[in-house]
């Protein structure tokens, strides 16, 4: 029988095929003779080229994910400036949204035809594994060559430091520079506040009053949406940071040993924003309102206070006009404005990358004296040199909050840093949380255990 | 028809040249990922470095890990809302439609019926996770009549999330379903009908006895498109709750995609797509030996022949112990089901009920 003897010889070849497959590939396992590659060739930049001009021609392939109005401006200002000052380089820029450049970026990096330059998002689940993998470039001697560590203060070049085998975060070698910074702290309706009298808050008890206050008024203390997972990290944080000290917060957040989920200031936290869902603090329906749409909201009047990061800043100014302030978290315990931060995604060089020297003057040109001014310009936060811009209104607040924060040493990291999985087991820990399906210990205790099997394994 | 054994002249293995371009789009495309993807589920691997060998622990986390396993459970829940109430609900709105078919702007019925299955799920999904919102039309609507109790944030509610994303569903599928069982219903010949009637069955009798037996294959079809896409489903979620809250609308393929593109955790996330994909594989072969079977196997003929048994026993001169006529229904619905027969013998077969 044909028909019979052919279904046999597929089926042998299928699972001859199959077994092939199986024993030649375990994962990753072509790749490595390249990651020793990048490595021998990070090794030698002792010396390295800091005059682009010298390079020849060159095609800087450069990926980024600013893509939103201002920021792509910016980008787009300071790549023209480059190829003007060095005609020799050519700069072809790739712009993805935040979540496809994740997607793409863990492909791109162990492929032979790296990008030279890429925004590696700092968390460990994107750079902590790149780093372990080799395949970003250490930038300490670049860093020596182009004076970044006189620059950048270390609170903001840890939050790009790995070790070498990307186990721990905040210590170790440089990986990459931001050029903006990012700080959530609490944005108020400022003619709201008049009309109920109230001064911006400084302390935990004052701002709580003002809450108490403004529900008494039939306002909405918080306009919050908590649909978009993420929110719910900003919101816990901001009243975390009015409790918990900085070295507790940034051991958690950073995955480190010594803290614990625990301790009385986190358990009172945790039952203070569950008290505030109980007052009717937060707006009615939070757990299904889109993050949007709460700001949105905002800008409409609609909430004394929003807690929400630096990024809002020039959507909110223009919508608001001069009627919106902003302002660190209120002081707790600590006697200090702790403020949860950090920096926008870091510009990283993959290991695999042709051309790292004109990549290092790449990224050392963007986040320079002059770009910071064009990062002004264009309505964002810059990471250095915030004190010495020309602003004015709630950019000029933000600016004063940021340099404030640098100062006194106030930022403390994003709590979701803490593992690679800490992410989503946060935030949907907080929505059980402030849905009442999780008490305050069972929420910790989940929190805890996820932390301690984590440090258990450094 | 004796079947030859071969076109005259022609050496026989040269049929083998003509499917081998499908079988090489079938073997690059889909053959080598799978047997890929077997092989990355077998590691702990994060998709960059060096994989670990850690056998089948993977597939232990799968049915292990409560997250893991909830997403398996939130889908079988979904099938409920893509498949099982979907298919109802167009079965009787198709029977209705065909009852009535000189009612006035059936057309347009039809295509609003049918316009959910036109819109990308994308769109689909933002523009009811508009509709969900606290301050949305949903709420809006209920407040309006007085049910304020109701009125919630659909997406955010622990409870109630999972099947405001199912309805979603169904309300996507329903008008798949509808089609297929109108174009089913279609073929049914009339005097069937005229039949029941004269033997004084009512709407109810002639649906379950003449109307749901011929489209038994339409609703194969039909459940095994809506329950695979039940399954499968990703988009709505990943736009609407992405998981949330608190997982409780994850699903598989979102915990693939979570797991691969967010986490890094690659090896769990291509066991979790294989098991996946022999769920989907398997329920697929369940539905269509229990549905498809009406088209040409005898084994479907038994049970509707004890089920037109049933339905027709009370009738005055008919006898059950002589099972020609009944079972002659159910196979001429099957086959005008299918569109092999022509309409002839099955009007025969009506006129011999008659």
């Amino acid at each position: 029988m044909p028909v019979s003897r052919t279904r046999t010889w597929i089926r042998f070849a299928a699972t001859a095929a199959a077994f092939t497959l199986i024993a030649a590939c375990a994962p990753g396992s072509d790749d490595d003779a390249d990651d020793d590659a990048g490595d021998a060739g990070t090794g030698s930049g002792t010396d390295v080229e800091t005059d682009p001009g010298n390079l020849g021609d060159v095609t800087l392939v450069v990926w980024d994910q600013e893509v939103r109005g201002g920021q792509s401006e910016q980008i787009d200002a300071l790549n023209e400036a480059f190829e003007e000052e060095y005609p020799n380089i050519t700069i072809e820029r790739v712009s993805r949204s935040t979540d496809d450049l994740r997607t793409t970026l863990r492909l791109a990096l162990s492929g032979d035809d790296a990008p030279d330059v890429v925004q590696a998002n700092n968390s460990r689940t994107e750079m902590g594994q790149y780093v372990g993998n080799d395949l970003l470039t250490p930038l300490d001697d670049y860093a020596e060559a182009y004076g970044w560590f006189e620059r950048f203060p270390e609170s903001v070049r840890a939050l790009a430091m790995y070790s070498d085998d990307g186990e721990v975060y905040g210590e170790g070698q440089l990986y990459g520079l931001a050029q903006m910074g990012e700080i959530v702290g609490a944005f108020y309706n400022k003619s709201k506040l008049d009309e109920l009298g109230i001064d911006p808050p400084e302390t935990q008890e004052e701002f709580e009053a003002a809450l108490e206050t403004a529900h008494e008024a039939g306002e909405l203390p918080i306009q919050f949406g908590n649909l978009d997972p993420f929110a719910g990290i900003h919101e816990y944080g901001f009243v975390q940071n009015q409790f918990a000290d900085a070295e507790t917060i940034s051991n958690l957040g950073f995955g480190r040993p010594g803290s614990t989920w625990l301790s009385p200031e986190n358990v009172e936290a945790t039952e203070t924003i569950v008290s505030w869902v109980d007052e009717g603090y937060f707006t009615e329906g939070f757990a299904g309102l889109d993050y949007d749409e709460a700001w949105q909201q905002f800008a409409d009047g609609e909430g004394v206070f929003l807690v929400a990061g630096t990024w809002l800043v020039a959507d909110l100014d223009e919508a608001m006009g001069g009627d919106v302030g902003f302002m660190l978290p209120p002081a707790g315990a600590s006697g200090q404005r702790l403020v949860t931060g950090g920096i926008s995604i870091p510009f990283s060089i993959p290991a695999n990358s042709e051309n790292q020297d004109a990549a290092a003057a790449y990224i050392d040109f963007i986040t320079s004296a002059d770009a910071m001014e064009t990062i002004t310009e264009t309505g964002n936060l810059p990471v250095v040199d915030a004190a010495e811009q020309d602003v004015d209104g709630l950019q000029a607040e933000v600016f004063d909050a940021w340099a404030r924060a640098g100062e006194e040493d106030l930022v403390v990291p994003y709590l979701d840093y803490a593992t690679p999985t800490f992410f989503d087991t946060l935030t949907a820990a907080v929505q059980d949380l402030l849905g009442g399906e999780r008490s305050p210990e069972e929420f910790l205790d989940h929190l805890e255990s996820e932390y301690l099997e984590h440090v258990e394994d450094q | 028809m004796r079947r030859r054994p071969g076109p005259p002249g022609e050496p026989r293995k040269l049929a083998y040249l003509y499917i081998l371009p499908a079988v090489v789009v079938f073997v690059a495309f889909i053959g080598v990922p799978l047997v890929r993807s077997a092989t990355f589920s077998l590691y702990e691997w994060d998709g960059l470095g060096s994989g670990e060998w850690v056998g089948l622990a993977n597939y232990a986390a799968v049915f292990t890990d409560p997250d893991l396993r909830g997403a398996f459970v939130h889908a079988l829940v979904l099938i409920v809302f893509y498949a099982v109430v979907p298919a109802t609900l167009g079965l009787l709105l198709a029977a209705t439609m065909m009852r009535a078919r000189r009612m006035p702007g059936l057309g347009l019925f039809r295509v609003l019926i049918f316009l959910p299955q036109v819109v990308p799920m994308v769109v689909v999904a933002i523009a009811w996770r508009q509709i969900y919102a606290p301050e949305g039309p949903l709420n809006g609507l209920l407040r309006a009549v007085g049910l304020d109790g109701l009125a919630r944030p659909w997406l955010g509610d622990h409870t109630w999330a999972l099947p405001s994303v199912g309805l979603v569903g169904t309300w996507v599928a329903t008008g798949l379903c509808f089609v297929l069982f109108l174009a089913g219903m279609a073929k049914i010949p009339r005097e069937l009908y005229e039949a029941a009637r004269l033997d004084g069955a009512r709407p109810r009798q002639e649906f379950f006895a003449i109307t749901l037996p011929a489209v038994r294959g339409e609703l194969a079809v039909a459940l095994t498109l809506t329950v695979i896409a039940a399954l499968k489903t990703f988009d709505l979620v990943y736009v609407m709750t992405s998981g949330g809250p608190g997982h409780r609308t994850t699903v598989p393929s979102y915990e693939v995609y979570r797991q691969a593109f967010v986490v890094g955790e690659v090896g769990t996330a291509t066991a979790l797509a294989l098991v996946l994909t022999a769920i989907v594989f398997v329920v697929t072969v369940i539905i269509n030996r229990i549905g498809g079977d009406a088209d040409r196997g005898s084994r479907g003929r038994g049970a509707r022949r004890r089920f037109a048994r049933r339905r027709f026993a009370r009738r005055p001169g008919s006898s059950p112990e002589s099972p020609a006529a009944p079972a002659a229904t159910g196979a001429t619905g099957a086959a005008g089901a299918a569109g092999e027969r022509p309409d002839t013998e099955a009007g025969s077969t009506g006129r011999r009920i008659g």
